[in-house]
């Protein structure tokens, strides 16, 4: 790939490398506070670190990783960037940095302890919410580029159909920028002229609902990167095809249509919504199933397809013959096994009555542990492990790969244990986002110390698996054997079908999510707005 | 689109089973009365304590076995923060807060509610049986976020 464009994708590697280990660090500091192994130091308080690892991993290590990923792979399929989008990126790029060195600052700082969810009326310095700002505004930069490469390609290829991988990238921007809309209303309307004292009081009801409308199509932009890697990438690295190219275009579109008219089922157990409308917006979150269940057999038609095709017999004689030991397959893979469980653990979370068993709890920590905690992030290590030689012309070499699956393998056998007991102790009614306690030596909370063992296990397996997988970053960023480590890119099994046309004409399919989003959000909203209590003012509790 | 038979048995099935989940969910909401707490009271949050009924939170027996429960949260507690109730007392639960976003949870049983200010979060349970359950906030509310507690006494 093109220096400068491998340069662009490197800068925003590096950045989420280091939120990982900050944030990493963080998360092993927790499950050893809160089993007790340690206390920290009256300099740092245990809610202020938490905030940090929600911001540094869910919001920085997530968009630095992805935005690398999709420049390298819209440049792998149409060519290099212009001088003025690489521009543009470039000003996202510093847009994004910016905003999180002054975020982490500001936390650090102890003027944020508000968690990275920041519900009103706890009140932060208002540069933080300036910093979660400039981290957004940054995306739109980036999101131009890739948008405008994606215009151009089709403006000088007329009639043809787009590359996949390029399709699914606009596909997850376009999610993207309908769904920060909720974040930027709620952060720049309400919350920044609040924290600095233009206005006294916040609507609480609206900046949680502005909040969560954003809150759930986060999980799909975290998510999608990692299906553009099943869908396109690991066909490729197994030697197979893709299943078929116009049902994965149609998946992608039907996440943007089902993620972002759903965030009522966050707020289930909130006083202020009438059941009613919450329970439309269930319906809603469900019909994600629909294109998670395509994706499922999409991806194990591919994986059959190849193994029968190498000779494996009978039922399940093709799983023996996929590789198995080739890091950039096996990591992807655990990724998809473990999201079937945490797939059903979703659907429960989701569910109009179970949630209140659930609710706040840790069960729902150890749920998005196992989906951006393993199934996203073992995607992206798969991807990191031949996407940073190819940029840095160098290979992945066999001693590496065997590395590479220690690493992988370590993290899910350390993010099991650590999920797993939250799952079980969140039933139990193990709160989620809580220092440690026993609540004055009450004998219901006093029965979960077993799992907040079992946690800093977990939690400790996880941060040894890490300080390998950062090595191996920076041994194949800097020190790895030079060469050509190929960047692969999935084939159609049938090339000869063309998509329907519909599926990229994009007015059609943003035009009906709008139109879901104005039906499941709009009368809710103005009852929130007309019928508001009296708002509130500011408080800062640490 | 062409579409692969098995893929279409596959989907036919998913669809299937989602519409006959859905119907449950829906079922237990609407006809069996189990849709989660969604109090549509408002109030003023800086004048909580002169509001009713928070204006005298307590426990009031309502009828034969029967109770109102009336609790204030604020960072970092409950008022009250004993109670006692026989065993097999139906109580309602009725809350709000006086500052941040609280939670309202009984470890162990299906009491789980949001609290935020301006707003009032009710919900009924029975208890039907005898123990000491814990009372917690489960939504960050500041640094003394995790003493806030109160115990519940079923005898």
């Amino acid at each position: 790939m093109n220096k400068l464009d491998s340069r662009l994708s490197m800068a925003h590697f590096y950045i989420a490398f280091t939120a990982i280990a900050i944030g990493g660090l963080f998360g092993l500091l927790q499950t050893l506070v809160r089993s007790e192994m340690i206390t920290l130091p009256s300099s740092l308080n245990y809610y202020q670190i938490l905030t940090a690892h929600g911001v540094l991993m869910a919001i920085v290590f997530t968009t630095f990783f992805i935005f690398g990923f999709l420049y390298a792979s819209v440049v792998r399929t149409t060519g290099e960037l212009s001088c003025g989008k690489r521009r543009a990126a470039w000003i996202g790029f510093w847009m994004m940095t910016v905003g999180m060195v002054l975020g982490v600052i500001i936390i650090m700082l102890g003027e944020a302890t508000v968690l990275y969810t920041f519900y009103a009326p706890l009140e932060a310095h208002p540069l933080f919410y300036i910093a979660l700002a400039l981290i957004i505004v940054g995306t739109y930069f980036g999101s131009f580029a890739i948008i405008k490469q994606y215009n151009d390609w089709r403006k000088q290829h007329k009639g043809e159909k787009s590359p996949l991988i390029v399709f699914m990238a606009v596909a997850t921007l376009v999610l993207w920028l309908i769904a920060t809309i909720g974040v930027v209303a709620t952060v720049v309307l309400q919350f920044i002229p609040w924290s600095i004292g233009w206005v006294d009081e916040i609507n609480i009801a609206l900046s949680r609902t502005l909040f969560w409308y954003f809150g759930h199509p986060l999980v799909y932009f975290w998510l999608l990167p990692a299906y553009m890697a099943w869908y396109v990438i690991v066909p490729k690295i197994i030697g197979g095809k893709i299943f078929s190219d116009s049902l994965a275009r149609l998946a992608f579109l039907l996440f943007i249509l089902f993620s972002i008219p759903v965030g009522f089922h966050h707020q289930l157990l909130e006083p202020g919504i009438s059941h009613e409308w919450k329970f439309i917006q269930v319906v809603l979150t469900f019909a994600v199933i629909i294109p998670s269940l395509m994706t499922a057999f999409a991806l194990f038609a591919t994986f059959e397809m190849r193994g029968r095709s190498l000779g494996g017999k009978g039922l399940f004689g093709w799983v023996k013959k996929l590789p198995w030991k080739d890091v950039r397959f096996l990591a992807p893979f655990m990724g998809m096994a473990i999201f079937i469980p945490a797939g059903a653990g979703g659907i429960i979370n989701a569910s109009n009555q179970m949630n209140q068993v659930v609710h706040n709890t840790i069960w729902v920590t150890g749920h998005f542990h196992l989906t951006i905690g393993a199934t996203v992030a073992l995607t992206f290590f798969g991807i990191s492990y031949w996407l940073i030689p190819h940029l840095k012309g160098r290979v992945l070499t066999k001693q590496l790969n065997g590395l590479a699956i220690y690493q992988s393998v370590l993290w899910v056998v350390g993010m099991l244990i650590m999920s797993g007991a939250m799952h079980f102790s969140g039933l139990l009614g193990n709160p989620r986002r809580t220092q440690v306690t026993t609540y004055f030596d009450h004998s219901v909370a006093t029965s979960w110390g077993a799992y907040e063992t079992a946690m800093a296990v977990g939690g400790s397996l996880l941060f040894i698996s890490l300080i390998l997988y950062l090595t191996l970053m920076i041994n194949l960023s800097f020190f790895a054997p030079k060469g050509q480590e190929e960047f692969p890119i999935g084939e159609e099994a049938d090339e000869s079908i063309q998509p329907p046309a519909i599926l990229e004409n994009w007015k059609v399919w943003i035009g009906i999510a709008f139109a879901l989003i104005l039906f499941a959000y709009t009368i809710p909203i103005i009852d929130i707005i007309q019928n508001a209590p009296p708002g509130s003012k500011g408080f800062k509790f640490w | 689109m062409h579409m692969h038979k098995l893929e279409k048995v596959w989907l036919i099935i998913g669809v299937v089973t989602l519409i006959a989940f859905l119907s449950t969910v829906g079922y237990q909401a609407f006809a069996s009365g189990h849709a989660p707490p969604s109090d549509l009271t408002k109030l003023d949050p800086e004048k909580v304590h002169e509001t009713e009924p928070f204006d005298e939170p307590g426990l009031k027996q309502i009828g034969d076995n029967e109770y109102e429960l009336v609790m204030v949260l604020e960072s970092f507690g409950f008022t009250p923060h004993e109670i006692e109730i026989p065993q097999g007392a139906t109580v309602k639960f009725i809350v709000t807060s006086v500052d941040v976003v609280h939670g309202f949870e009984i470890a162990g049983t299906r009491v789980n509610m949001m609290v935020t200010p301006g707003h009032v979060n009710s919900m009924t349970y029975k208890f039907n049986e005898k123990g000491e359950y814990l009372i917690l906030c489960n939504e960050y509310c500041g640094v003394g976020h995790h003493m806030m507690s109160a115990s519940l006494e079923v005898k």
